[in-house]
């Protein structure tokens, strides 16, 4: 099987698409966090449930934004393909 | 095949933007594609939907009836967010931060009309990004001296040190850029994954991707609705101070 330079960097763009969606991890982190204080909130707090859940939400949907960055970077590489 | 899926090429894989209808301008073949026309649908049904709005409240009476029940329910929903989170400021905004809901969100949830949902295009969120943009920048230099912003700009250190506006003016940029990313990104995930289940598990795919759909159209949708309209409503409010 010949490898060319084409298929070289099509390969090295599917693995730095791999590499990219690592960046998950930080978000996934953030938002178990910010839902295990929602849940400790809630617990002391049951009367205020629907604010807490706005806020949470609120929150969780900005602390995505990173991982999304990530997301975004991996599907320019596989479709896009800026490097050729 | 197993590298063409990977890449993309697989026939059944379609999520991209596609022309429609080639113009020449310029000298240069611009393209009206999928997206003006998603956005053309959505705005028909938008329309629509406030000529009967217009209609049914021209004819509104004390007790209300079951359409001007709905319509009383959306606005005072709206209404009631804007003031929540803009004070006294709410009165001037309303109009606009409702009209921008109400358009993301058919937008966000057309991906169930069988559209491809025009807010997975960069071209439109970089525009409401920018509205955005414009809109902060223009009641801060109406509601604030401009010796207040310069000495807001230098923020950290005092007015006469001015090492940190550099830093500040890259985080007024970042403003809608980081907005309309956030709205961009999350639909065009929900876009491409349902793409992929459509296009890659074939038959296999009948009736439960509706649940993936309740996920990534109606519950992402709404909530990047939602966030997009707050964060708007905070950075204005914040434009205008507090005097």
């Amino acid at each position: 099987m010949d490898i060319n330079g084409q298929d070289l960097i099509r390969a090295c763009s599917a693995i730095g698409a791999g590499l990219a969606v690592i960046a998950g991890i930080g978000p996934g982190v953030g938002q178990g966090i910010a839902a295990g204080h929602g849940a400790s909130a809630v617990g002391r707090n049951p009367g205020a449930q629907g604010q807490i859940m706005a806020t949470m939400l609120l929150g969780q949907a900005v602390a995505e934004t990173t991982g999304l960055y990530g997301l975004l970077i991996a599907m320019l590489l596989l479709f896009v393909k800026p490097l050729g | 095949m197993n590298q063409a899926i990977l890449l993309s090429e697989g026939a059944n894989i379609d999520f991209m933007i596609h022309g429609i209808v080639p113009i020449e301008f310029l000298g240069q073949t611009v393209w009206l594609t999928t997206s003006h026309a998603c956005i053309l649908i959505v705005m028909a049904i938008m329309i629509t939907f406030f000529i009967i709005a217009n209609r049914i409240l021209k004819k509104a009476t004390d007790v209300p009836g079951a359409g001007q029940n709905v319509i009383e329910l959306i606005v005072e929903l709206l209404e009631g967010m804007v003031q929540g989170s803009m004070g006294k400021w709410a009165p001037g905004f309303v109009n606009y931060i409702g009209t921008i809901f109400i358009f993301i969100l058919i937008s966000n949830i057309s991906g169930l009309l069988g559209l491809r949902p025009p807010t997975a295009d960069y071209g439109t969120t970089l525009c409401l990004g920018l509205i955005t943009f414009s809109l902060i920048h223009i009641n801060t230099f109406k509601h604030q001296s401009l010796k207040q912003i310069w000495i807001d700009k230098c923020s950290p250190l005092p007015p006469w040190l001015p090492i940190w506006l550099p830093i500040n003016l890259i985080s007024d940029i970042a403003v809608p850029i980081s907005l309309s990313l956030r709205l961009f990104a999350n639909v065009l995930s929900g876009t491409v994954m349902m793409a992929l289940i459509y296009g890659l598990l074939g038959v296999i795919a009948t009736a439960w991707p509706a649940a993936l759909h309740v996920y990534f159209d109606l519950f992402s949708g709404a909530i990047q609705t939602y966030v997009f309209c707050m964060l708007t409503m905070t950075y204005i409010k914040n434009a205008c101070g507090d005097a």
